[in-house]
């Protein structure tokens, strides 16, 4: 398998405190990788690190043989890196429908036009619909986004990535706040994205990591402590002292 | 490939609620003329508004209904950067007075064209809202705030100190900008209606605009800037981009204040005017267009209308600006939307 996203010696400090610490860490294309971690490890930092909203101290991302350390979000994103927010972020505005399709418009010819509807662009919508269709929400396409329940609006979002076309998905805790329902069927659209996309999850809910990441890493503090595959993980010693431990007790 | 997601799974989905039942949004557009019904009004309003005038003080009327015009055009500008782009520009007033002292410097140096002087205006106010723009854009919140200011002033304290052409004083035009050599535009109907063709078409523009491609871009950049450089935009450009058109109607506006007064002075670009701008694109309601005239209009026959009542109209002014945006949030026109 070939490494589609690769972190040397990742670096971040916020003051004297190390959110970042000295991270090297290697995706390979088509895995499903999952960043664990206790509260306060940098795990968010990382994600932000990697898609380009806060800039790196020190250390190189090198994402699809291009090195991406200093490029803007908005090119990283052009490249075929495309993320989700912990806390939902969509354009509460515009319909769930326009909301992708100003994803898919945004790699889809110049913006630099002043003049024509985008909402009569058979070509936008029609790609629009299939990302929402994915992810379960063609019913839903014509209802203003803000007004989504909360378990739509992560859906939403992840329709909203997908329309970028990336080589590679960054979620945020897609399950964060989502009730049981809802987590059952993030799970679900998951598990159908997997394989057919390379994702980095970041997610507190264990039994869903466990179920469906291929390799997972352990950050704490900063620092990755383990990598690995789930079962070879779940037994190492410093994680189960660092982080499930504390789970358990 | 697209039979999952497009018309065939449509259908089913819009076929359970009746039909022409008032959607949360995306149902059929109505009509063109339905949907700009309050824009043809007050255009409709404009274009009689010289018949009905002849019957009273046809002169001062007029120059009254010319004003609000002229002021339209520039609040129009003000909308597509503030209304929909949500910067808020407290400088707009230069792009006014560039306008203005475009046509006053030409005058005084004997170039009278209306084409040279417009060509001008344009050229200047974009250049002036491209340097601006670039710098100003860098910063946020309220600090683009200051800065739009603080550029504003600049041009203002720049006219002030241009002795040759008034200073202080302003300076007074010979005569109106001639058309290939004739003085057509000394006739003040072929003015009146020279002013609505400008805001007619300025509003026919924005429109177009907005509802384009990069009016989406920048309309999902106020709603959320990180979601769409997430997306792959630079919000940053476009933003400047509209900077930049907003500058060159505005100094539209200019070149038509100066002939209609035939006079230009520092006055005009002072930091109260551009307040008085951001004052109308509220008070008629921001990011609606229509909007920017309703509150333009309002704004200068309220003032009328309050100063003949009172030296100290502004003393009313102040509490129903107040009034407003306590209780008309979107200004005049969310008002009567929510009231029908």
């Amino acid at each position: 398998m070939s490494v589609i996203l690769e972190l040397r010696n990742l670096r971040k400090n916020y003051g004297a405190l190390a959110v970042t610490d000295d991270v090297s860490l290697s995706v390979e294309a088509g895995e499903l990788h999952a960043v664990i971690g206790p509260n306060g490890a940098g795990k968010t930092t990382l994600i932000h690190q990697i898609s380009g909203l806060a800039p790196s101290d020190s250390g190189a991302i090198l994402f699809d043989g291009q090195d991406v350390t200093h490029a803007p979000m908005h090119e990283r994103v052009r490249a075929g890196l495309a993320r989700s927010f912990q806390i939902t972020s969509i354009l509460p505005g515009f319909s769930a429908r326009e909301n992708v399709a100003t994803a898919v418009q945004a790699r889809s010819g110049s913006s630099f036009r002043f003049f024509g509807d985008p909402s009569r662009e058979r070509a936008l919508d029609d790609e629009a619909m299939e990302a929402l269709a994915t992810v379960g929400l063609t019913a839903r396409a014509d209802i203003v986004a803000g007004q989504l329940s909360h378990g739509e609006k992560r859906q939403l979002e992840l329709a909203i990535a997908l329309a970028t076309r990336p080589k590679l998905l960054l979620l945020d805790e897609p399950l964060a706040g989502t009730g049981r329902e809802e987590s059952e069927r993030v799970v679900e659209t998951l598990q159908g994205l997997k394989n057919r996309y390379t994702i980095v999850l970041i997610e507190h809910d264990m039994e869903a990591v466990f179920a469906l990441a291929d390799r997972v890493s352990v950050l704490v503090y900063g620092r990755v402590i383990a990598t690995g595959a789930p079962e070879v993980v779940r037994a190492d010693a410093a994680v189960r002292e660092a982080y499930l431990g504390e789970e358990a007790a | 490939m697209l039979d999952t997601a497009s018309p065939a799974a449509k259908a089913p989905a819009t076929a359970t609620t009746p039909a022409d039942a008032p959607a949360a949004s995306a149902a059929p557009r109505p009509p063109l003329w339905r949907r700009e019904a309050l824009a043809l009004a007050l255009f409709a309003f404009f274009a009689v508004a010289p018949a009905i005038a002849q019957v009273g003080a046809e002169g001062y009327l007029l120059s009254l209904v010319i004003r609000a015009m002229i002021f339209a055009i520039a609040a129009l500008s003000l909308d597509l950067i503030l209304g929909y782009g949500a910067l808020v520009s407290f400088g707009h007033a230069a792009f006014v007075g560039i306008g203005c002292y475009a046509v006053g410097i030409l005058m005084a140096h004997a170039v009278p064209d209306i084409f040279v002087q417009l060509l001008v205006t344009l050229v200047a106010s974009a250049l002036f809202a491209f340097v601006t723009g670039a710098i100003s854009l860098r910063t946020k919140g309220v600090y683009f705030i200051m800065i739009t200011l603080a550029f504003g002033q600049m041009v203002y304290f720049l006219t002030t100190s241009l002795a040759p052409y008034g200073g202080d004083d302003g300076l007074t035009l010979p005569s109106r900008s001639t058309v290939l050599g004739t003085d057509v535009l000394e006739n003040d109907t072929v003015f009146y209606y020279l002013v609505l063709a400008c805001l007619v078409g300025v509003y026919a523009l924005l429109r177009a605009i907005v509802g384009s491609r990069f009016g989406r871009v920048l309309r999902g950049t106020k709603e959320n800037a990180v979601r769409m450089q997430a997306i792959g935009y630079d919000p940053y450009r476009y933003q400047l981009a509209a900077y930049v058109i907003a500058g060159m109607i505005a100094g539209l506006a200019g070149f038509l204040l100066a002939n209609q007064l035939e006079f230009v002075s520092p006055a005009f670009i002072s930091w109260q005017r551009s307040g008085e701008l951001i004052i109308m694109v509220v008070l008629g309601g921001m990011g609606t267009l229509t909007g920017a005239i309703v509150g333009a209009m309002s704004f200068l026959f309220l003032e009328e209308i309050l100063a003949r009542i009172t030296q100290d109209w502004k003393l009313i002014f102040g509490p129903l600006l107040v009034l407003v945006a306590l209780f008309a949030r979107g200004g005049i026109l969310g008002f009567f939307r929510r009231a029908k």
